[in-house]
């Protein structure tokens, strides 16, 4: 339990810093640091292949991708837009007003005992790939033919107006 | 877990580290020798008898030479690029399956340090992370050719991820397993009866696929991009002097020696030899089985060599054509070809 508790804090403090790092390049780094105790959170509830594909696709593809792009668009100070002070107010009302909320909606919630799994090992592979393509097949599918239409979309933004050229 | 073994693992750890930090240092002796053999020179023979000690000799140079940190460069993060590609070369090693059972007095051991489930997914993860080494001291440097080359490591090594990652799958469909300790085992001998054992001999497409994303993967010739010199000076590297650029070219050599492990294991047998089953003492069979399992993967840094001096650099679009109109549709071909064999087999 006492692990639990030292990543947790450590996934929030990290998280804090990917808000408040001045340079984007180093919040990119802090949000890596981030999901690697995401990783870590999945390995001590045994759910080993959503913390290695967590780990592959998260931090070893996505996050390449975002500094990727920060590295070539390059941010900093100069170039960052100046804010007025009455869009930093109301930004902060507008982020209380959500804190609150959230707040409120959380003390609504009983606090419920701590959640006891069936079936401690129902996050290796081979369990997980029973139970998505026999219980939850359908949705399974669905969400596939989603990233699908996603990825079609991408590649039909990036190739050239035929008409155009 | 008792005592004994954690101190069994601590030793077999230490060991391996070692084993991967010596090979290293001699794969960049034997490049150059290979590289004279390939190009009708001498090679390096004044350090010691046939230049045995060049690699000391070399390491001792970049040990003692200067250290320059660009004044503006981002200096921790200059200085994390270097440990970080280093660290993530250093990693992959911890799932392979050195040998089998070895019998010392009362103590069984593996010759495996960490025999986890999802073993293979574990050594994808480590590649895919081995790419921030490079984007971040490319980026940390503050200078423009830096800057090239990590992006263009980064573009590789995430589109050469996706037809290694669908050449692993029909290597999956087969044997049914994420350890690579138990594919290991399933290669057991050289023909089982019906077939060669070997996976290479079921998947040889998915092979061939997987050796040409490991080249891409450890940026080595002919898809060096990130470093080429004849465009981008230096490449990630350019800024880089003393044992940090020391750590770069290291890690190079150490993710080419755990890519011919990997390869070895999951292609080739692993450790298993020919004939393994006429010898009855386990523990002789397994010290034959890690000395072939290191033959093997001698060979295959020998192959990663002897491409790098025979063919010529790609053109960067033509690594990305390759990358995915070629290597990502075979992958997809093959599985599709896997699966329809295995309903007939079946």
């Amino acid at each position: 339990m006492s692990t639990f508790y030292f990543i947790a804090f450590l996934s929030i403090f990290f998280s804090i810093l990917v808000i408040t790092a001045r340079n984007p390049v180093h919040s990119i780094l802090y949000l890596i640091l981030t999901f690697f105790t995401f990783t870590i959170h999945y390995i001590l509830m045994n759910a080993q292949f959503l913390a290695i594909v967590n780990f592959i696709v998260y931090m070893g593809a996505i996050l390449v991708l975002f500094l990727y792009t920060l590295m070539l668009i390059n941010l900093n100070k100069e170039s960052e837009p100046r804010k007025s002070n009455l869009v930093k107010i109301a930004g902060f009302i507008g982020g209380a007003c959500f804190l609150i909320t959230i707040v409120a909606a959380l003390k609504a919630f009983k606090m419920s005992d701590s959640v006891v799994t069936q079936n401690n090992d129902l996050g290796l592979v081979k369990n997980l790939g029973k139970i998505l393509f026999n219980e939850f097949l359908l949705p399974f599918e669905i969400s596939s033919v989603l990233l699908l239409s996603a990825m079609v979309g991408a590649v039909l933004l990036a190739t050239k107006d035929p008409k155009a050229a | 877990m008792g005592t004994a073994e954690i101190i069994i693992k601590i030793v077999l750890v230490v060991i391996v580290f070692a084993i991967s930090l010596v090979i290293a240092m001699y794969s960049t002796y034997a490049e150059r020798k290979i590289a004279a053999f390939l190009q009708d020179r001498v090679g390096p023979n004044r350090a010691g008898p046939w230049g045995i000690l060049q690699p000391l000799a070399d390491g001792g140079k970049m040990f003692l030479k200067e250290e320059i940190i660009p004044t503006n460069a981002n200096t921790f993060l200059f200085i994390a690029g270097p440990s970080l590609a280093i660290m993530t070369a250093c990693i992959g090693s911890a799932v392979i399956p050195w040998g089998q059972k070895l019998t010392i007095g009362s103590y069984t051991f593996d010759l495996q340090i960490a025999d986890i489930n999802v073993g293979i997914l574990y050594i994808f993860g480590v590649v895919s992370l081995g790419v921030y080494g490079i984007m971040i001291g490319g980026w940390a440097s503050n200078n423009k050719y830096s800057l090239l080359g990590a992006i263009r490591a980064a573009s590789q090594n995430i589109s050469y991820e996706i037809a290694m990652g669908l050449s692993i799958i029909a290597l999956l469909m087969t044997t049914g397993t994420l350890s690579l300790g138990h594919i290991a085992a399933q290669q057991h001998g050289f023909w089982n009866g019906h077939y060669f054992s070997w996976n290479v001999f079921s998947q040889p497409l998915g092979f061939l696929i997987f050796l040409v994303c490991a080249f891409a993967e450890t940026n080595r010739s002919p898809f060096d991009l990130p470093e080429c010199e004849t465009e981008l000076v230096g490449g990630y590297h350019t800024e880089y002097s003393s044992m940090k650029l020391g750590f770069y070219l290291f890690a190079e050599y150490i993710n080419m020696f755990v890519s011919s492990a990997v390869m070895a294991t999951l292609y080739f047998g692993g450790y298993n030899f020919p004939f393994m089953d006429l010898i009855h003492s386990q523990n002789l069979v397994t010290i034959l089985g890690t000395v072939f399992l290191f033959g093997k993967v001698f060979l295959f840094i020998f192959f990663f060599m002897w491409v790098r001096w025979t063919i010529p650099r790609f053109r960067y679009d033509q690594l990305m054509d390759l990358g995915w109109k070629v290597l990502i549709p075979l992958a997809i071909a093959n599985i599709i070809i896997t699966g329809v064999v295995m309903q007939f087999i079946k």
